[in-house]
């Protein structure tokens, strides 16, 4: 209970700090927002300095920080400058999509990418050095490009899967095969790693004395397999899968980019180039704290894994 | 003269690790068939990046119109995209830019995370626990959020990309390296010419250094490859290298349009390269030492 509450005072430090280092960093930005708001027309002193005064842009900047901060821990992330609209209202309406996406994509690393890794450790041969051979170049392959040659593929030549939009209002079966391409791609590097922890530890696992014993005690491989293998095998893949799923809220703004998906993602990409630095803000805190969070709950998956994990003693 | 049996004895020691790690390399692979393709395949890209751009007639940036989405050919040897620009000589530029800012990347890492791990390691104590911290710190921010947001502040510029993520990717690195650097540290040779009065700087340099060579070659080779998919990705979104300079991610995404309408030359063969260059170093870099030596698992 002490490594949770530990772990967890430390994420809202580093949360803390990130924010002000986002915020920060933005501040220091070349270009003001108000130059962004009149967009190049000339325009009165008055009308800016009541621009200034609208978004509080002449407070110090920490007055700044800490009311921003304390807005955000309201759910009040401010207005967005492009489209005059609140950042709680874009973000919820944007979220539905990345969280959908990248769950998926979740999904998929763990079916795919622990399954075929599996069925490769469990089965040496032709099969085995396949899912070697596609695991080594599948980690090359940029997400985009994956999701170009797939959107390409099935979506433009055969027709199976919608070109453009992210299901939203259409349902669970909407989503899926809107979203089927795009996690895919998104999960493809990850799938390839995956897949490859997983046979190695499934490998090593099979010839560990343990492993042996109960075989030469007549257990059957039915349940040695499940039982002592991949059971003791599951540890480094939780690793790994925990750090490539954690990764995919951040890197899914290319892919949401590349199928044009109305994602937190693809809004973040946006707001950079329009300057739009409320949204920016809102967005990079967010991915943050779920990127934390998701790490923390991997590591306390540990211990639900392997009991013998006593959590705080490595750490 | 008690400081040169020292630092003569310490070369030797490293010295023969150091043979050994290589005959050991050899026999882990880099022997191996595919190890000679991954090899011959990165030849050519040097090749291409080097020698590419002086053999063609042809200008990566200007095109004809007129020759819009030539087939490959005698006179345009890869063909041309839609503005009729020479696909090779764009491949070839984009080869060189690409490689560059890649290494770029992996050199900066070495050099930010390195340097950090090392002044941790040798100070210890307090400084340990502030490098430390601003490690996790690090940690917290995946790495394209880090670039994206870096972008958002100084605006889109290959050099921003390469200098965020060599932020990003320092801490993989500077967690390798201290842990490495950390056990040598303890040793009783680097104790002893502490002792002597050997400056941290000189013992630095030619002790600890040494000795984490292998991980931060292995690591650097890792991280390369990492690096050319993070700033593809980065040019494919506009924040990298901006057009009309070639580049490979930039290409797969110039090429989108036309791939859509059933011309995928441009980014299947910028796309391909990505993917073949980053394998084989994958692949060669494992054989060196694993990802671990990178710091992700």
């Amino acid at each position: 209970m002490t490594y949770i509450a530990k772990r967890l005072l430390a994420l809202i430090g580093i949360v803390l700090a990130s924010s002000f280092a986002v915020f920060g960093g933005l501040y220091l930005a070349p270009g003001s927002p108000e130059q962004f708001l009149v967009q190049g027309r000339t325009v009165s002193a008055e009308v800016l300095a009541s621009i200034r005064e609208q978004y509080n842009l002449d407070d110090p900047f920490l007055v700044r920080y800490f009311s921003w901060v304390g807005n955000a821990l309201q759910g009040n992330f401010g207005q967005s400058l492009a489209n005059r609209q609140e950042v709680a209202d874009l973000l919820a309406s944007r979220l539905p999509t990345t969280i959908w996406l990248t769950v998926f994509a979740a999904v998929l690393i763990v079916l795919l990418g622990v399954g075929l890794g599996a069925l490769a450790g469990l089965r040496p041969g032709a099969l085995d050095n396949t899912v070697l051979f596609a695991s080594n170049l599948g980690f090359a392959v940029p997400t985009f490009f994956a999701g170009l040659l797939l959107m390409s593929l099935f979506s433009v030549q055969l027709g199976w899967f919608p070109v453009f939009g992210s299901g939203s209002g259409e349902g669970i079966a909407g989503r899926i095969t809107h979203l089927t391409l795009p996690a895919l791609a998104l999960a493809l590097p990850s799938i390839a790693v995956v897949a490859r922890i997983t046979r190695t530890a499934v490998r090593e696992e099979r010839q560990s004395e343990h492993a042996q014993t109960a075989r030469s005690r007549g257990v059957p491989e039915r349940i040695v397999v499940p039982r002592h293998v991949i059971r003791n095998s599951l540890l480094p893949v939780t690793t790994v899968s925990g750090v490539h799923i954690a990764g995919l809220l951040a890197g899914a703004f290319v892919v949401e980019s590349v199928f044009t998906l109305d994602g937190i993602g693809a809004l973040l990409v946006t707001a950079i180039q329009q300057k739009d630095f409320a949204v920016v803000q809102a967005v990079a805190l967010i991915m943050v704290v779920a990127f934390g969070v998701i790490n923390l709950m991997v590591d306390l998956l540990y211990a639900v894994i392997d009991p013998r994990v006593r959590l705080g003693a490595a750490a | 003269m008690s400081r040169v049996p020292a630092s003569e004895r310490t070369p030797e020691v490293t010295g023969r690790n150091r043979k050994e790690r290589k005959a050991a390399g050899r026999r882990k692979g880099l022997d191996g068939p595919l190890a000679r393709i991954c090899l011959g395949w990165l030849v050519l890209v040097a090749l291409l990046a080097v020698v590419g751009p002086l053999i063609t007639p042809f200008d990566p940036t200007e095109g004809n119109i007129v020759e819009r989405y030539l087939a490959p050919g005698v006179e345009h040897w890869l063909g041309t995209d839609q503005a009729g620009r020479d696909l090779f000589a764009r491949l070839a530029t984009g080869a060189r830019s690409t490689i560059l800012a890649a290494l770029a990347v992996a050199a900066l890492t070495v050099l930010f995370g390195g340097s950090l791990a090392l002044v941790a390691v040798w100070f210890g104590g307090r400084v340990d626990g502030v490098i430390t911290r601003f490690l996790d710190f690090l940690f917290a921010f995946p790495n394209l959020l880090l670039a994206v947001l870096a972008v958002a502040i100084f605006g889109a510029r290959v050099e921003t990309a390469v200098v965020a993520l060599s932020i990003g990717f320092a801490p993989y690195t500077a967690r390798v390296i201290r842990s490495v650097a950390l056990r040598e540290r303890n040793l009783g040779y680097v104790r002893s010419a502490e002792l002597q009065g050997i400056s941290g700087l000189v013992i630095t340099f030619r002790h600890l250094l040494p000795n984490v060579k292998q991980q931060i070659l292995t690591g650097a080779s890792i991280n390369f490859g990492y690096a050319m998919i993070d700033l593809a990705a980065l040019s494919y979104l506009g924040f990298g290298v901006q057009p009309p300079d070639a580049d490979w991610g930039l290409m797969v995404s110039s090429g989108q349009a036309s791939l859509l309408a059933g011309y995928p030359q441009e980014s299947i063969y910028a796309g391909t390269c990505i993917v073949l260059t980053v394998a084989a170093l994958g692949y060669l870099g494992e054989q060196l030492g694993g990802r671990r030596a990178a710091g992700r698992a």
